[in-house]
């Protein structure tokens, strides 16, 4: 043991169990040198596979016999159509200036736009909505502008959306390129002629994307949430099929349960009863989904501890809350005095128990809801929005004392509920000043409070 | 439609069998005896959760003990599934279950924190009580085939699931031999005064009372929510004016 290493005598070799569970060995190969560990663990730990620049190519010098010059010389390129002759400065090696067209003139590309005789026209490309005015108005813009549509439509003449002057546009040529071609199996493979423009789709993929574009913040979660929500109907259905289970079973699962939650009321509670239709404010048909796709994975199991499935289940009630919240929720159960985890977990209190977890979320929501109703109230009031702080304080008036069960906004109280004392100063009307002295701030229960 | 057979291994789908389980360690201070490497004596043992025998189910059990154990991987083939060994260190102990083939395929793991120590550390150790630390869970099967549900729908160790209306099965193989039988239940085992009981009663109970006090406060948010918007439509409707 430890004495032992210290005083340096040899290790009996025991079979003696030591403490804790055997960790995995440190990295203990540091390599660094210069850098500090952790930011050499941010690189893997590991010093890079290949030198990410050759440090040698970096000083090179040009080979000593060459001598280099600039010379400041005329050009022309090949992409002008003038013979206009310009100067710029050139690399001259040993006297000889660098042949060749100007290096930027390979980009200059250009669109083929097809220039049809008016036999042509005649012949092939005649169409009712279309004057061969404007036809070669379009044409003609086509080229000028490079086949930038949005530019053409802007210049056309006549009022015509992008999609009628590409329709036209594309069908002419597709038109003239097979009217020219002298079979049409040599043409056959033309993307103008394999996959023609397709207006009407065209259009309705513009006007969808217009859509999508303009949503609000609101429909654009409705949307996702009825996204998500198919998704998982989709998901429990399939885990359903690999079980050679019919949909059937899957979706009536949630239908009783689902009327159960329209139908049930906070008032009529019965708590023996374990189907006790829970109170939920917001009847979340997601959190269904959620359950179903639960259970079927469970059941593709075969076999698993009934901890194992609640702890499934809880997770899948509080998909939608946030960390915070799960911690409120479990604090809640410790102040009811019930285990976070049962100890006895049978069916029967594993069910009770996710029930009661639900129930807390909604009684968090609602609380939550309370107090943004509040803080609408008092703006109302106030006339101002800048009132936030004091909300608070003020559901602290309006909710009831309970004695076992204090709905206190930040902290729920056992038994500390009972011994808080707090100045009521009538049932929560606004007059007085926001800083009574017992509202100062919730504060933790002193000696001086009892 | 599909075949009658179809429509019954349809109808087993629902259907769940569980069989409820104990598992944890009994440890006992060896006292003068204890030497700086063997300090305790323990069992590491999973049982039926009523004593009843699990080998109806359990086809054997293998514990994994900490590696500087000789053998850290123990195999118990017949209940009771139980493991004694003497050490002087608390460690995890992995627990994996086996099932007969037509129960499961599939193995089910437990974990098990050994404990020596009591809790209360200060305390005096004694060498006649031992500590105890148990643990209840539930094993679920899904979808049992029919030759299991036949074969132990008459053991105590299982519970039994309610089967859908008219479905039959065929009769079960009958018991095994009482004298055999006895040997792997835990009713007579030597650690039994020191067994935990566990009683959903209780548990139920509590949280029964939990849900009520929460449902009263549900109701009565619901009530100041109301209220609360009743005020703000006023406000509402008189600044509109």
């Amino acid at each position: 043991m430890d004495a032992k290493d210290i005083l340096g005598l040899p290790k009996t070799p025991l079979p003696i169990t030591q403490e804790k569970k055997p960790r995995p060995q440190k990295d203990s190969q540091r390599k660094p040198d210069g850098i500090s560990r952790e930011v050499y663990a941010l690189t893997g730990g590991l010093a890079p596979l290949m030198p990410s620049i050759d440090a040698s190519q970096l000083k090179r010098r040009p080979p000593s016999d060459e001598k280099i010059t600039w010379q400041w010389l005329p050009f022309t390129s090949s992409a002008r159509k003038d013979d206009l002759q310009l100067y710029h400065w050139v690399r001259v090696v040993n006297g000889v200036p660098p042949t060749g067209d100007y290096s930027f003139a390979k980009y200059n590309k250009s669109v083929d736009v097809i220039k049809y005789t008016d036999e042509e026209y005649e012949k092939y490309l005649t169409d009712p909505v279309w004057t061969k005015e404007e036809t070669d108005q379009l044409f003609d813009l086509c080229e000028r502008f490079d086949l930038r549509f949005i530019v053409i439509a802007d210049r056309f003449p006549t009022f015509r959306t992008v999609e009628e002057l590409k329709d036209r546009y594309y069908s002419v040529s597709r038109a003239i390129l097979i009217a020219r071609a002298p079979s049409p199996g040599e043409v056959a493979g033309h993307p103008l002629v394999k996959e023609p423009y397709n207006v009407s789709q065209e259009t309705e993929r513009k006007r969808a994307l217009s859509m999508v574009l303009s949503q609000t913040k609101q429909q654009e979660r409705k949307d996702a949430e009825v996204l998500a929500e198919a998704k998982r109907i989709a998901e429990s259905r399939m885990a359903a099929q690999g079980a050679e289970e019919p949909d059937l079973p899957v979706t009536s699962d949630i239908g009783p349960e689902s009327v159960e939650r329209a139908i049930g009321h906070g008032d009529t509670i019965s708590p023996s009863s374990v189907q006790v239709p829970s109170a939920a404010v917001a009847p979340s048909t997601s959190i269904m989904a959620d359950n179903a796709s639960t259970l079927a994975s469970l059941r593709m199991l075969r076999v698993y501890l009934r901890t194992y499935a609640l702890e499934q289940m809880v997770q899948a009630a509080s998909s939608s809350a946030g960390l915070r919240t799960i911690k409120r929720v479990e604090q809640t159960l410790q102040d009811l005095e019930v285990n976070l985890k049962p100890k006895v977990p049978t069916k029967a209190v594993c069910a009770e128990h996710l029930e009661l977890r639900k129930e807390i979320l909604t009684l968090l929501n609602l609380q939550k809801q309370l107090q943004y109703k509040e803080a609408e109230g008092s703006s109302f009031r106030d006339g101002s929005y800048g009132d936030m702080p004091g909300t608070p304080k003020r559901s602290h008036r309006v909710v009831d004392q309970d004695r076992t069960f204090v709905p206190d906004a930040i902290s729920f109280g056992g038994e500390r509920a009972g011994k808080r004392e707090q100045k009521r100063k009538g049932p929560g009307r606004v007059s007085e000043t926001p800083s009574s002295p017992a509202h100062k701030r919730p504060r933790k229960m002193k000696a001086s409070d009892l | 439609m599909g075949k009658p057979e179809d429509t019954e291994r349809k109808k087993l789908k629902d259907v769940e069998i569980s069989v409820p389980i104990v598992y944890g360690n009994a440890a006992f201070w060896l006292g003068k005896k204890a030497s700086e490497y063997q300090s305790h004596k323990w069992t590491v043992y999973v049982r039926g959760a009523t004593n009843e025998d699990l080998s109806v189910v359990v086809k054997r059990v293998v514990f994994q003990l900490h590696s500087s154990f000789n053998n850290p991987t123990r195999v118990v083939e017949s209940a009771p599934f139980e493991l004694s060994e003497s050490g002087w260190g608390e460690f995890e102990i992995a627990i994996t279950l086996y099932f007969h083939n037509d129960v499961c395929e599939k193995p089910l793991n437990l974990y098990h924190h050994l404990k020596l120590y009591p809790e209360d550390e200060s305390g005096p150790m004694s060498i006649k009580k031992p500590v105890v630390v148990e643990f209840y869970n539930e094993i679920v099967f899904t979808e049992p085939s029919e030759s299991f549900l036949a074969r132990v729908q008459n053991y105590p160790a299982v519970t039994f699931p309610r089967l859908p209306a008219g479905f039959t099965l065929p009769s079960s193989a009958p018991i095994e031999d009482e004298s055999k039988r006895k040997r792997g239940d835990t009713k007579d085992h030597p650690l039994n005064q020191w067994f935990l009981n566990f009683s959903e009663a209780d548990e139920l109970l509590q949280l029964a009372a939990a849900r009520q006090q929460v449902q009263a406060h549900i109701a009565k948010l619901r009530r100041q929510i109301s209220v609360i918007d009743g005020q703000n439509q006023q406000f509402k409707s008189s600044s509109d004016q």
